[in-house]
């Protein structure tokens, strides 16, 4: 077993290479930058989809609500004027370097805050109830809100809306900045989420993933507990979102906020790619999963789709528990023989 | 005193009666025994007491407070537990996790976020020792034996430190020598911790050496009660339930 000093040391050691990483390969930093997000989504999937055993098709719903928050914050915060409501897809902002990165930590913030607000607003209302009723009631989530979105026009409706430019004046380029930024969050996001499963409220969702009804019985509130997790979820996917926004610089509601074919597909085949409901998993995943998109894509372009399916189709049928799933239960087995041999 | 007090509890399930009229009283620090055939309405009346469902009609009062019309969670925070026929534990988690989290946790939002503190780990320790779990502790629950997970649901009540402990057939699916055993812990529990038993059994030999008081119920209604012989020589009880 990999005692925690170790695993910290590999924790460090990885974090050393990542951080020098763009230095060595600046053509992949987008690449890279993306395999830091969806450590993010997949990590903060899991939460509830993995811990607490609640699948949600809907978390793509805090991305893009994060992702149109900031860009909001970034466009009218420190500029005005009504004209742009005409074509809004079409205003480029432009600020300096203080406003740009004032507007931005304000909208990532205020993003994520409008999604925690989101999380409970909506989990108070389906999060009562249980498992694959849950799950859908989820599926329209995302979906209804690129509809929503399409149609208010204050946000460019249908067309869009595009994100400030990153100032040109500045020593550090746009893709350096969002590598190491988004490294933050999902280093953030990581040893925040291991604190809090190794937690008396890590172990009360796990608790309603394995018998609700008992955890019930036994005086757990459920329903608080569930709505929490989504809600720490909602917050950091929302502060992803809203760095994705600037990434790519145009904001579509059906293709990239809500888009839930890609990224709200992806959040979940990581998280169950490296195995659910450990901490380890979704990152293990994400690396996995968006390498191999990466790779196939650059390989086999016109396959890569079908070579991905596949890879995932191998994964479902030998490690229906993921790869930390499947070397857990390895270990659990063996745990369980020698403690059998001890008895006897 | 009595610590639960149900009075005329009904409860139908559409044209089913499965409790009508049922009426019982726990004097705290006792062990009270339910009796019944199958399908008389015990584990109905136990789902009523712990708030599983609303009642129809009825009262049931737990410490001197009205509780009918309050959720489970509270009722259990209240200090009323139950245990199931079937056993309810957390299969994908160790004894020792299904031990921590049954503590008393989620207080304070602030500390919910702090490991379990060590009163909690001693505590585990010294009830998994108590219920002779102490050697399985790391093994994930669901790879217990039925009866080790009776036991296991049993230590996970305790760690509550609850007033009053509702048990369903605690020793159904337990083989014979280790249906002794918990019948001294149980006694043990009750003697020395003071937690007040209402134990639902089939097996007659265990709830006449048990029980102080019985209640039998047939067909949803209250058929007798009284002391384990009375109960025993009782002729409508003989013909409903324990036969010749």
């Amino acid at each position: 077993m990999i005692t925690n000093d170790k695993q910290n040391t590999l924790i460090w050691l990885g974090l050393a290479i990542s951080a020098i990483v763009p230095l060595i390969l600046p053509n992949h930093i987008t690449v890279l930058t993306y395999i830091w997000v969806m450590i993010i989504l997949a990590l903060t999937w899991d939460m509830l989809g993995g811990q607490t055993g609640y699948t949600s098709f809907g978390n793509i719903l805090f991305f893009g609500v994060g992702m149109y928050v900031c860009a909001v914050v970034q466009r009218d915060m420190f500029s005005s004027g009504l004209d742009r409501f005409e074509r809004v897809s079409e205003v480029v902002v432009s600020l300096n370097a203080s406003e740009y990165f004032i507007s931005l930590a304000v909208g990532t913030f205020s993003g994520a805050i409008v999604a925690v607000i989101l999380a409970v607003i909506l989990g108070s209302g389906i999060l009562g109830m249980r498992g694959h009723y849950f799950a859908i009631c989820t599926l329209g989530l995302g979906h209804a809100a690129a509809e929503i979105a399409s149609g208010i026009d204050y946000i460019g409706a249908g067309s869009g809306m595009v994100a400030p430019l990153y100032p040109s004046e500045l020593l550090i380029g746009k893709e350096v900045f969002y590598y190491y930024a988004f490294l933050l969050v999902a280093v953030a996001t990581f040893f925040l989420f291991r604190k809090i499963y190794r937690s008396q409220f890590g172990l009360a969702l796990n608790a309603i993933r394995d018998n609700e009804n008992k955890a019930e019985s036994m005086g757990i509130h459920t329903t608080q507990y569930k709505i929490a997790g989504w809600t720490i979820s909602a917050f950091f996917l929302a502060i992803a979102g809203a760095g994705v926004g600037n990434v790519i610089g145009f904001i579509d509601p059906v293709e990239i906020a809500f888009s839930g074919p890609t990224f709200g597909v992806w959040m979940i085949v990581m998280a169950i790619l490296g195995g659910k409901g450990t901490i380890w998993g979704p990152v293990l995943g994400a690396v996995i999963l968006y390498s191999a998109k990466e790779t196939f894509w650059t390989y086999l372009l016109g396959w890569d789709k079908v070579a991905l399916g596949l890879l995932i189709l191998i994964v479902v049928v030998y490690f229906p528990k993921g790869i930390i799933g499947y070397f857990k239960d390895r270990k659990q087995l063996s745990n369980s023989i020698l403690s059998q041999k001890g008895d006897s | 005193m009595e610590l639960l007090n149900v009075k005329s509890v009904a409860k139908s399930y559409g044209g089913v009666i499965a409790n009508h009229d049922v009426s019982l009283k726990v004097p705290k620090g006792k062990i009270v025994g339910i009796i019944g055939p199958n399908g008389s309405g015990k584990t109905t009346l136990f789902n009523s007491i712990v708030g599983h469902h609303p009642i129809d009609s009825g009262e049931i009062h737990f410490n001197g407070k009205e509780i009918s019309s309050l959720t489970i969670p509270k009722i259990a925070r209240l200090g009323m537990l139950r245990t199931f026929q079937q056993t309810h534990i957390y299969g994908k988690m160790t004894c020792v996790q299904n031990m921590q989290i049954s503590s008393n946790i989620d207080a304070d939002w602030k500390r919910v976020f702090n490991p379990f503190s060590k009163e909690v780990d001693e505590m585990v320790d010294e009830l998994l020792s108590f219920v002779g779990l102490y050697k399985k502790r790391f093994l994930l629950a669901g790879d217990l034996s039925f009866g080790q997970q009776k036991l296991l649901e049993f230590a996970m009540a305790l760690m509550k430190k609850p007033k009053i402990l509702l048990l369903d057939e605690p020793t159904a699916g337990v083989n014979p020598t280790l249906i002794n055993g918990l019948i001294d812990r149980l006694r043990q529990v009750n003697e020395e911790k003071g937690i007040t038993l209402l134990v639902i059994e089939h097996n007659m030999r265990v709830i006449m050496n048990l029980a102080e008081h019985i209640y039998c119920l047939a067909n949803g209604t209250m058929l007798a009660d009284g002391k384990p012989e009375e109960i025993q020589n009782d002729q409508r009880v003989i013909d409903a339930y324990l036969g010749n």
